[in-house]
């Protein structure tokens, strides 16, 4: 039998910890890259996915490493974990390449792009200046930069994020490597710009004769162009095995609930299947579809008029342009219902909902809010009407302050506002709401770094909620969550949207979350809206070109693939 | 209660055993590990607790007092015990007034009838002997006051200037880099306008001419200190307010109607509030340096009080003749404090921010 190109076999980890402990943070693992081939490496966050790949890389630090020593990496046959730093440089840049999640951290902001494509090929293929200088046009060229000629004297910051992801590619394929680490490439970009790069890597794959060994937590993108697949989960591998294998037959019910977690296009349950459905061992039933859709002459809540925002960008010393960040958006929310807000980064989707918080001030244009402009009235106006508006970010980590306790955190805006009597009665509120959010009593006294981001998440929910808003904008709310995460967050919104008639405005980059969430939809691209309309006609039959382009981007599940689903 | 959050509840059980941790009880555990921050923490509470004792009174208080011959060498660097004592003469009584010349003129000398005038005028002034000791512990300087009494009177006095003068500095760099830095615009430009001009003069000059024109005294020096360096301050914090007003939290406290006063101060202050603390400790060191070049140009504490700058001001006069005790002992007050107190920082900003070790 022929040797793998890379055989990981009893692999553990452990990282010593601050306080002296250890970590576990690969139990044991096992796996085979075999020549040609693409492996993805599936988990969610704290999985250990990671650390593999970067164990691969002999690139983990030595200080608080430890390595079990019956652990045994091999590459074309040579043990990685035994080979000294030099040799280890010399596998990393040659026989293995690296490709990374944000493309503008990797690359030198300093030199141009040129000069690094440049830097590479003369460090492990000792070519000339100028040799080396024509083989980076080849290689720009082949993964699809426009104007490599003139583009390889262009700085990082000059490109979109795709082209950097492009000229990431363009470095790491320079010298021919055996094996290419691609570690979550297509998570910072949008949706269309991902299956671009997907396509390329893809491409380049069979081109040189790489094996790829892609690290990602979207199984969506996986399924389309990976030949095998390990799942893992807490430092340990539940399901390997090819692709259509694991996706059509899922043994482990880790796998099944991963694969049945993600909101579908074509199926809308009333509610998103969670981990631990699978995991309590009985058979998984598919929830009933939930209806969606909106009428008109429901009663509007909010009904934004001809919204525009622009940023003043200096140009000069005294010449300013406007950059129309939102340019006269119309809207009407209905009371009970979701909108969804679509778009791709720089589309305004965020600055929509901002200026109505408003946290940003709007140039023209007004919002009524139960028949009153709210963009138009002073401060002092707005103030009691901030507590029928609220937001929740995307960022659990940053959206709430570290110093303070839980407590703090949800009592605070019951203070501003002067809801509840005395402490007792606030603080008997702010435990109910964490109650009602899905987390225990003693959640009340911690620190928010305490928790995991879902959990964070919840609390920020359950801060909005002391408020009891009617409306409850959603600003990437979920985006920042792992699937399985992002299920229970949804399935939470969507439990609060039922029990106190909320309604919602979500903004989102992800089209399937948006489809499962919304009763109307809203695409937008450069600040204007492009199309807006019923969320199941829209995706079934968008009108807009964009939209059309939006949808067909989404990774679409082999036909295989989705017949099995939640069988 | 909902079927989603099964896995949450089961993640808190785990959780629950640890009780809550906010970011500086995390912090203190993390300065508890470093023996080196330790050792220096204990070593900037003793001089705490020195000073706070000097001012109350309990030390230091007679460091006045001639209690030995001028220059008199330390204990440990004496090989023969002089045993020199000095009789002082200190008036008690005024009662030389009362002298009258009633004098006998039979006596056969001359001068007997001056003598016995100058033997009575002596009787009414009550003279007493007090022993001059000829070594101290650490010697005495040369009006032969206790080296080790001015030590640590000093120190009382060049800590709480150092301490006071940091504390104003940061006082005024915190509120007015809170407001350059959070409101930002013309507010800014004002302040940072103000501030130009005041880091535009050397520090020294201005410490000097600020000197130069107030009245000596230790409320004086930490106004002086507090003028000079509130300027590091305010930098530091405009940089970090502004940082900071951009971050989620303070939307999501903007979110919920939360004033200005409340987000600066509430919300950014307390996660801003290591930085002070080891710009704190920087900015006491180098206070009790400044004190000492101060106070050795003449423009220190004054007469009336001692602090180490003063000690240090009269240590070249006694070294030309070979008196080396009092610029030792200061030197070691001194070096030790300021050691410990920059070792301290460094163990503070590991504890404080782990990211950047």
């Amino acid at each position: 039998m022929k040797t793998p190109l890379v055989r990981i076999s009893n692999l553990k980890i452990d990282f010593k910890m601050e306080d002296g402990r250890y970590f576990e943070a690969l139990k044991r693992i096992s796996f085979d890259i075999p020549h040609h081939t693409v492996l993805a490496l599936v988990g969610e966050s704290g999985s250990g996915k990671s650390v593999t790949s970067t164990a691969l890389m002999g690139l983990l630090p030595e200080s608080n490493t430890v390595i079990d020593q019956d652990s045994c990496i091999e590459f074309n046959g040579r043990s990685v974990l035994a080979m000294s730093k030099k040799e280890l440089r010399r596998l990393r840049g040659g026989d293995i390449a690296m490709i990374f999640q944000d493309p503008m951290s990797s690359l030198n902001p300093v030199f141009t792009i040129g000069d690094q494509i440049i830097e590479t090929l003369q460090e492990h293929k000792s070519m000339s200046k100028k040799a080396a200088r024509q083989k980076a046009i080849d290689l720009l060229t082949e993964v699809g930069l426009p104007n490599p000629e003139s583009r390889i004297h262009a700085y990082p910051h000059e490109l979109s994020g795709g082209q950097q992801q492009r000229v990431m590619i363009a470095i790491a394929i320079a010298c021919e490597p055996k094996l290419l680490i691609a570690d979550e490439p297509t998570t910072a970009l949008d949706v269309t710009i991902q299956k671009q790069i997907l396509e390329l890597i893809a491409k380049m794959q069979k081109k040189h004769g790489m094996s790829v060994l892609f690290v990602t937590h979207d199984l969506g993108v996986v399924a389309e162009f990976a030949d095998n697949v390990v799942v893992m989960r807490h430092g340990e591998i539940c399901e390997s095995g090819g692709i259509e294998e694991v996706f059509s037959r899922p043994k482990h019910p880790y796998t099944k609930a991963l694969l049945n977690c993600r909101p579908s296009l074509t199926y809308r349950p009333e509610r998103l299947a969670v981990i631990d459905d699978f995991l309590q061992g009985e058979e998984y039933q598919l929830p009933a579809d939930r209806p969606r859709g909106y009428q008109e002459g429901n009663p509007v809540i909010l009904e934004v008029k001809n919204l525009c925002k622009y940023f003043k960008i200096k140009t000069g010393l005294f010449r300013y342009i406007d950059l129309k960040a939102v340019d006269g958006v119309s809207f009407q929310l209905q009371r009970g219902k979701t909108l969804g807000i679509v778009g791709e980064s720089g589309s305004g989707k965020s600055t929509v909902g901002h200026t109505i918080m408003r946290l940003l001030e709007s140039t023209s244009g007004e919002a009524l809010f139960e028949g009153k402009d709210i963009l138009s009235m002073s401060n002092e106006d707005f103030k009691p009407l901030k507590r029928r508006v609220q937001i929740i970010f995307q960022n659990p980590y940053a959206s709430l302050n570290p110093r303070f306790t839980v407590g703090q955190i949800l009592i605070e805006p019951m203070l501003l506002h002067h809801i509840g009597k005395d402490k007792q009665e606030r603080e008997k509120l702010a435990r109910s709401l964490l109650d009602k959010v899905g987390l225990t009593a003693n959640a009340f006294n911690k620190y928010p770094h305490e928790f995991s981001g879902g959990q964070r998440q919840r609390i920020a929910i359950a801060r909005c909620l002391t408020l009891q808003p009617d409306i409850l904008i959603c600003d990437e709310s979920v985006s920042a969550l792992d699937v399985s995460v992002q299920a229970q967050v949804l399935n939470l919104l969507q439990d609060l949207q039922d029990e106190f008639q909320m309604s919602y405005l979500f903004i989102s980059h992800d089209l399937s979350v948006v489809k499962h969430i919304s009763d109307q939809i809203m695409v937008m691209q450069q600040g204007k809206v492009v199309e807006m309309g019923d969320a199941d006609s829209v995706y079934a039959n968008p009108q807009h070109d964009y939209t059309q382009k939006l949808i067909a981007s989404i990774p679409q599940n082999p036909k295989w693939f989705e017949a099995s689903l939640a069988r | 209660m909902n079927q989603d959050s099964n896995l949450t509840l089961d993640q808190e059980k785990v959780e629950t055993q640890v009780p809550a941790q906010s970011l500086s009880s995390l912090a203190w555990k993390r300065l508890k590990r470093d023996k080196v921050g330790m050792i220096s923490l204990l070593i900037v509470c003793f001089y705490l607790l020195l000073c706070a004792a000097g001012w109350m009174g309990l030390v230091g208080e007679n460091w006045r007092a001639d209690v030995a011959v001028p220059n008199a060498p330390p204990t440990f660097a004496t090989w023969e015990p002089r045993g020199t004592q000095v009789n002082a003469v200190a008036a008690t009584s005024s009662s030389a007034d009362q002298v009258d010349d009633d004098n006998s003129a039979a006596a056969p000398d001359p001068l007997a009838a001056l003598m016995a005038q100058a033997d009575k005028h002596e009787s009414q002034y009550a003279s007493k002997t007090t022993t001059l000791k000829d070594t101290l512990i650490l010697g005495a300087d040369g009006q032969g006051r206790d080296v080790l009494q001015k030590a640590i009177k000093g120190t009382s006095v060049s800590v709480s200037v150092a301490l006071l003068g940091a504390f104003c500095a940061i006082v005024i760099g915190t509120i007015l880099g809170a407001i350059a830095g959070y409101f930002g615009k013309w507010v800014d430009d004002v302040l940072m306008w103000f501030y130009s001009i005041f880091t535009s003069v050397p520090d020294m000059l201005l410490l000097l001419s600020f000197a130069a024109v107030l009245s000596r005294g230790i409320s004086t020096l930490v106004l002086i200190f507090a003028l000079t360096s509130w300027t590091y301050v305010f930098r530091l914090m405009r940089a970090e307010f502004m940082k900071h007003k951009e971050r989620d939290y303070i939307k999501a406290a903007d979110a919920i109607g939360a004033g200005q006063t409340r987000k600066m101060f509430r919300h950014i202050l307390p996660n801003v509030s290591h930085i002070l603390l080891v710009q704190f400790s920087i900015l006491t060191v180098g206070m009790i340096k400044s004190e000492v070049v101060l106070s050795f140009l003449g423009f220190g504490v004054g007469i009336k009080q001692t602090s180490w700058g003063a000690m240090l001001a009269e240590v070249p006069a006694e070294l030309i003749q070979g008196y080396w005790w009092q610029m030792l002992t200061v030197t070691v007050f001194m070096s030790v404090l300021v050691t410990a107190f920059s070792l301290l920082t460094d163990s503070l900003r590991d504890a404080l921010d782990p990211k950047v070790s």
